[in-house]
């Protein structure tokens, strides 16, 4: 009950805040429109108004306030927009049209998907490679922390130009870029979970002369279950991360990033806030299901829950 | 030493692969070890020569650093000797160690946490390639040799400290090899909690007959457990005194009042004392 108080206030300050912030961003565009409905405002014109601070606007037309949490194209649109824009466009629009964002979010979560087992097959792989082989410990590690030093708004043309020029399109680059996002964090978790036995469990299992393999089935990959959900987790979200930027330079025309792309081609921030409201809601209900997957397994695994 | 019947059921082949020289299950000459740090040369074992019999119960006593620990694992084969020569059942220990002829148990239980019990014993089974109904039936006696019959099922966490440490026992004990390597296993453990360890040990000692190698840091322990005492001193780690108990095989935890028992007591300690006394 308490805690519920606590997470209820920090949603209000939250909110609070952005309602608050939604006054001086807007303020600006509400007293051009005012003006040219014939409402006096001080300082008159546009111009005057341009270089004055928004606070000291606000408060020379404290009538205006109202207004701006009710514009069409808002700077920053006022939180039950944004919230009326997602009803609108998810439960209220048929699944096949493509305003709803249902729609959009099911192509990039394909995606999203795809790209997510390719990058944790791939990140398990080489961990495994990793911890087993001193020479791949040595050659393939700074390749991989070098290739997450690359900003992937940088990188993503070049992968889609790429694939697209040996004929591969649609969901393949997309997931390519979510796999390149991905993989890092389940390499870097691996690696440590499959090093966490320490010595005396390798000791013991040298006393019973088990092999590598048994070693490996019995005893490392069990040790590193915690950490490789730890590191799926952000995995998922880093893979949604890249499904939405592999939408953005090809001009796609669904998927959360078209809908983002479109959104700031036509200035509907209501769009834009929405489908990123959208693909925040998707990825915390992603990292929620391996939430639960992760407890399961402990559990089934005896971890004292 | 005089087998009680019971204990055939669990050692059906061990008699089998019985070493060449009669009766002598480890055999150590002039061992050393050095081992190579950053601060140069550590002298861990210098010129050991031991000798221990089939049935034997011995006990390795001494202050840190005076390798008690260090031979043992030269015996498991878990460091490597770098002079003199050391045989396991007539084998070198590595091959020993390939045979699975020891089972070692280490001052912390160690079992995985995501095992039961019965699993965890069942571990070095699996990796050996037991059949699953020769598995279940020495989990069951192993299970009954350290009287945890009935918790099979429970995870370690649900497990005393004392309890898991005896769950490890067993898990050294399933698959039967004819020594048992204890590296202070009730080291970590409170004084009430080790004396009972020890009757069961002794109990347990009785009814397999096997050859029992124990580090330890105590003295009590080393007097009521063993037959034979080995009194080490440290830099380099060498054995300063070995002796062998009078005590009568069959011992109450009230026999560590007899004379006979403070005795030897006070010769380990004597031991223990010359030993540190000359570095």
């Amino acid at each position: 009950m308490k805690s519920l108080v606590a997470v209820l206030t920090v949603l209000a300050a939250i909110i609070a805040f952005w309602y608050a912030a939604c006054v001086p961003m807007n303020i600006k565009g509400v007293l051009d429109q005012a003006e040219r409905a014939g409402i006096e405002v001080t300082p008159a014109t546009a111009k005057e108004r341009r270089d004055r601070g928004e606070i000291g606007l606000v408060v020379n037309n404290t009538f205006a306030i109202g207004e701006t949490w009710v514009q069409e194209r808002p700077r920053l649109p006022a939180p039950h927009q944004v919230a009326v824009e997602l009803w609108e466009t998810t439960v209220e629009k048929k699944i096949t049209s493509k305003r709803s964002l249902i729609y959009h979010g099911e192509v990039t979560l394909s995606a999203t998907l795809l790209g997510f087992a390719i990058g944790t097959g791939l990140g398990i792989l080489l961990a495994v490679g990793i911890v087993h082989s001193r020479v791949m410990d040595m050659s393939v590690m700074p390749w991989a922390i070098v290739s997450q030093t690359i900003p992937i708004i940088a990188l993503a043309p070049m992968i889609i130009v790429v694939l697209y020029s040996i004929g591969v399109q649609g969901i393949i680059p997309k997931a390519v870029i979510s796999a390149y996002l991905s993989f890092f964090p389940v390499v870097v978790g691996m690696v440590k979970g499959l090093r966490a036995p320490d010595a005396m469990q390798l000791d013991l299992l040298k006393t019973y002369n088990a092999n590598t393999n048994q070693g490996f089935w019995k005893l490392r990959l069990p040790s590193s279950m915690p950490y490789l959900f730890a590191s799926l987790k952000i995995g998922i979200a880093a893979s949604l991360v890249g499904a939405i930027v592999g939408e953005l330079p090809t001009g796609a025309v669904a998927g959360l990033g078209a809908r983002l792309l479109a959104g700031s081609y036509y200035g509907q921030t209501v769009q834009i806030w929405s489908a990123l409201f959208a693909a925040a809601i998707l990825a915390a209900a992603l990292v929620a299901l391996l939430g639960l997957i992760e407890k399961l397994v402990l559990n089934r695994m005896g971890v004292r829950a | 030493m005089n087998m009680e019947p019971t204990t055939q059921a669990i050692r059906p082949e061990a008699a089998a692969s019985a070493p060449v020289p009669a009766n002598c299950v480890i055999e150590a000459r002039n061992l050393d070890l050095t081992f190579q740090t950053n601060d140069g040369p550590v002298h861990a074992l210098k010129d050991v020569s031991l000798e221990i019999s089939k049935g034997d119960f011995v006990s390795f006593i001494g202050p840190s650093g005076c390798g008690k620990t260090t031979f043992l694992r030269c015996i498991a084969a878990l460091e490597t000797p770098t002079g003199g020569s050391l045989s396991v059942n007539g084998m070198t220990p590595d091959e020993a160690r390939r045979n699975r002829a020891y089972g070692y148990v280490f001052q912390a239980a160690g079992l995985y946490p995501w095992r039961t019990i019965s699993k965890n014993i069942k571990l070095p089974l699996e990796i050996m390639g037991y059949s699953k109904a020769e598995q279940e039936k020495r989990v069951n006696q192993v299970l009954e040799l350290v009287e945890l019959s009935g918790f099979g099922g429970k995870f370690p966490w649900q497990l005393s400290g004392g309890m898991q440490q005896r769950a490890s026992i067993a898990r050294a004990l399933a698959f039967d090899a004819d020594i048992l390597l204890m590296d202070e296993p009730f080291g970590a453990l409170d004084e009430i909690v080790r004396d009972h360890l020890n009757e069961q040990l002794l109990k347990l000692w009785a009814r397999t007959n096997k050859t029992i190698g124990f580090v330890t840091h105590s003295i009590p322990e080393a007097v009521y457990l063993s037959t034979k005492i080995v009194v080490m001193s440290p830099r380099p780690g060498r054995i300063h005194d070995v002796i062998d108990s009078t005590l009568p095989k069959e011992r109450p935890l009230d026999i560590r009042d007899s004379p006979e028992f403070i005795e030897i007591a006070h010769r380990v300690r004597e031991g223990l004392r010359a030993g540190h006394g000359d570095d």
